[in-house]
């Protein structure tokens, strides 16, 4: 560094620039300073001819390590499939009833099924599993199939009215437009939504309850719970799929419905169906 | 352009000046040996003292467990969460440098900074291997290697090496039980991460210790160039009081020259811009060639003896006036002092004094006492911001408590309408159990009496959390279908958790949506 000469003929020690009478002080830098940054640059080379650095037509060089950022994360994708084998094969060999007791199995397949929920059910589900119409909320209690942990496993596994899989859930609701007088269908919509506690007028309501009864107490029971088994649903709770007014209604019994889900057990593991059935099975319906 | 002559154009670079500083005793010296032994106890001891704290805790009185995410202060606890304990010891530190530098200078560079102590540790040894000052130059002027002078060497390289790996070696006990890694570091089973630390700390240590030394506090150190910029004329510094040991030298003769070169440049300087070679920079406020010391009978009190310069750990020649690499070790007041008793001058020519206390004395006033450049308005409100701060930190200490919650409502969707009618909402509540065992946490709800609350996975409203963890549990809170908050928009409550072993509290205010209709 430069002194500041106390001394007067003392060598001011400057460079012998001069603009104008101003002078440059001589403060060179230390010589390691320089030393650092050739070795800076021995780096530089090295680094370049170990990992992919010079961009070419159309790749940069690929670099004598072979890394690459995606194999970087294929690496730990794979590693962490990997620390999770152990612990997915305990979950597809579980008894189902058993995973939501057991805290280890429960609080990885919450996690693991959020995340296959998010991949494959939000579509249609909603990445908060509340459902849209036509597509059942599934953090309520009321389920069209069973809230059993045992029934919604099968339902993800097989789907609902999945014409690929024999096992799937089916049931069909004939389109009462063909087989009802259009009367006929006024006074059902009338008394079913009566049985939710809607007001509706008496006579009309009195000669639904005889066309409920003759044609839909078969698959709706005669008290009008709905019938799990065959995918009927409830009628006098506060849950409409589609929708619990008049017009949808009528569209509901004239037309019918048909929604269909598809059979996830050919697209995920067997432990992947169970962390996404447990997922939901805990969102808040579940029996 | 006066100087048009053609000249060699000076090397851009510079090899280090080695330098080797002289042993010194005194007031100052003492003064930073005992902080030398202080520091480096309090480094290497600390992480072995043992702090009981029950079964389920470390008992390692100072440990930084970033596995658990846990910091453990004797009996403070820190959380990731409270992670504003050390942002608020930081903004004590920034304004502790802001006094200390604005009072005494680069106090901290001089006294406590680990490079200067370490520094310091390194020369020591240094001295006791290779000899004082003239020894060792005579030594680096040695160019043969023979076989004292490799013996000498590579014994002070191994004794460097050996302090450096301690160095490294004493950090990573911070960060895990010291007593369990000291036995794994020897018998090879510490995690890699901790040979990793210790090797790169031992080479740092043994680098910067050994060989950079003042190259880490000129070139890359940030502090002395922001520390220089909270100096003022009140702080104090180490300074040479020019008035009194000028014109040096050892004879009279020695100043009658100095004085005619000095009216030499004198004249040249009057003659024009570029006609003299360097005029210097005076002290604020003090006229250049100063009459009064020119005038003065008799030598100065400085005899030239350079004691100051040989002892200064950063090369430096203090006489030449404050500069950029004094870190204000004040070893040059203790040589100097030394120098002073034995010919019989009063002690101080070098000393702690600041900028306007040169102008007082050179024009023959009394220099401000030093209470009053240490009280000073600027001072005074660093030390209040920094108490302030500190007040805050200690309070926010004893509020916090030992349970503790959040509450994030789950807004995916607002409600959800359960197949009576009854409205729900959901929430996710973490729970933080700070005690040593665990805890039966029982939640409520107030707000509205049509409001109930029950947990997922539990047949009733309590909760075993884990000692010294963290614990998700999703809430509902359900309000029956007509009731005031299922049917109106929005309602306020407020979730309530109590730990049933000590009746502690906590609660969080959020709220509640309806249908809206």
């Amino acid at each position: 560094m430069a002194k500041i000469p106390k001394k007067l003929d003392e060598d001011p020690n400057t460079t012998g620039h001069e603009w104008d009478g101003i002078e440059e002080f001589d403060n060179p830098m230390p010589r390691w300073w320089l030393w650092t940054f050739y070795a800076t640059i021995v780096w530089a080379v090295g680094y370049s001819i170990a990992y992919p650095a010079w961009p070419g037509i159309k790749a940069a060089t690929p670099g004598l390590l072979g890394w690459s950022t995606r194999g970087n994360v294929a690496e730990d994708i794979a590693r962490v499939n990997a620390a999770n084998d152990g612990i997915n094969a305990k979950l597809a060999a579980a008894e189902l009833t058993s995973i939501p007791t057991d805290p280890e199995l429960a609080g990885y397949a919450a996690s693991a099924g959020s995340a296959v929920f998010k991949t494959w059910c939000a579509q249609c589900h909603g990445s908060g599993a509340a459902g849209a119409k036509g597509y059942p909320n599934l953090l309520d209690n009321d389920w069209l199939w069973g809230g059993s942990i045992e029934e919604i496993h099968t339902t993800i596994s097989h789907g609902i009215r999945n014409e690929e899989d024999a096992d799937a859930r089916y049931s069909e609701m004939p389109a009462f437009g063909e087989i009802l007088e259009r009367q006929e269908i006024k006074q059902v919509v009338n008394y079913v939504m009566s049985l939710s506690g809607t007001p509706k007028d008496a006579t009309l309501v009195a000669a639904g309850k005889g066309v409920f009864l003759d044609n839909c107490a078969a698959c709706h029971m005669e008290d009008a719970t709905g019938d799990r088994d065959q995918g009927a649903p409830n009628l006098k709770d506060a849950i409409w799929l589609y929708g619990g007014d008049y017009d949808t209604l009528t569209n509901t019994v004239t037309y019918s419905r048909y929604g269909v889900m598809p059979a996830w057990s050919d697209r995920l593991s067997e432990a992947q169906v169970r962390a996404v059935s447990a997922y939901v099975h805990q969102l808040g319906g579940g029996e | 352009m006066a100087n048009s002559q053609p000249q060699t154009p000076p090397s851009l670079y510079a090899a280090r000046e080695p330098i080797f500083p002289k042993k010194v005793y005194g007031k100052f010296r003492t003064l930073k040996w005992a902080i030398l032994t202080i520091t480096l106890g309090i480094y290497y001891v600390t992480p072995w003292i043992r702090w009981d704290r029950g079964p389920n805790l470390p008992d390692q009185a100072v440990l930084v467990d970033l596995a658990n995410r846990r910091f453990y202060f004797f009996w403070v606890e820190i959380w990731p969460h409270e992670f504003y304990f050390v942002a608020g010891l930081l903004v004590m530190a920034g304004l502790g440098l802001f006094l200390f530098t604005s009072a005494l200078g680069r106090v901290w560079c001089g006294y406590a900074c680990p490079q200067t102590v370490w520094t310091d540790l390194f020369i020591l040894v240094e001295r006791w291997i290779e000899g004082d000052r003239n020894a060792r130059l005579r030594l680096h002027r040695q160019k043969k290697w023979d076989f004292r002078k490799a013996r000498l060497r590579v014994t002070k390289w191994i004794t460097w090496l050996v302090i450096a790996a301690l160095t490294g070696g004493a950090w990573v006990f911070y960060f895990t039980d010291a007593p369990r890694l000291f036995v794994d570091l020897f018998t090879l089973n510490a995690h890699p991460i901790a040979y990793t630390t210790v090797a790169v700390l031992t080479a740092t240590t043994f680098l910067f210790g050994g060989f950079a030394r003042e190259q880490i506090c000129i070139y890359a150190c940030p502090w002395p160039r922001i520390q220089a910029a909270m100096l003022d004329e009140d702080t104090l510094t180490v300074a040479y009081r020019e008035w009194r040991g000028e014109p040096r030298g050892k004879t009279n003769a020695r100043r009658v020259k100095a004085h005619e070169a000095e009216a030499a440049v004198a004249a040249s300087s009057a003659a024009g811009p570029g006609a003299a070679t360097y005029a210097p920079t005076p002290y604020p406020g003090v006229p250049l060639n100063d009459p009064s010391a020119a005038a003065k009978d008799g030598p100065g009190d400085c005899i030239d003896c350079m004691a100051c310069v040989n002892v200064c750990p950063m090369g430096i020649d203090i006489r030449d006036g404050q500069q950029m690499e004094c870190i204000t070790c004040a070893l040059c007041i203790d040589a100097c002092d030394d120098i002073m008793d034995k010919i019989g001058k009063p002690r101080g020519l070098i000393d702690y004094m600041a900028l306007t206390d040169e102008q007082n004395e050179r024009s023959g006033n009394q220099p401000k006492p030093i209470l009053k450049h240490i009280l000073r308005p600027r001072t005074i409100l660093y030390t209040a911001l920094w108490s302030l701060v500190g007040v805050g930190l200690v309070f926010a200490l004893f509020v916090r408590g030992d349970i503790e919650m959040t509450v994030a409502p789950v807004r995916n969707p607002t409600f959800v309408t359960m197949a009576d009618g009854t409205i729900r909402n959901t929430y996710e509540v973490r729970l933080l159990n700070k005690h040593g065992d665990d805890r039966p946490f029982t939640l409520t709800v107030t707000g509205d009496p049509a409001l109930t609350l029950t947990l997922e996975g539990a047949s009733d409203t309590t909760i075993t959390v884990p000692a010294n963890s963290t614990y998700n549990q999703r809430v509902y809170i359900e309000a029956p279908g007509g009731t005031s908050p299922a049917s109106s928009q929005m309602t306020d409550l407020r979730i309530w958790v109590e730990d049933t072993l000590n009746g502690d509290r906590a609660s969080k205010g959020t709220n509640f949506h309806g249908r809206g209709y």
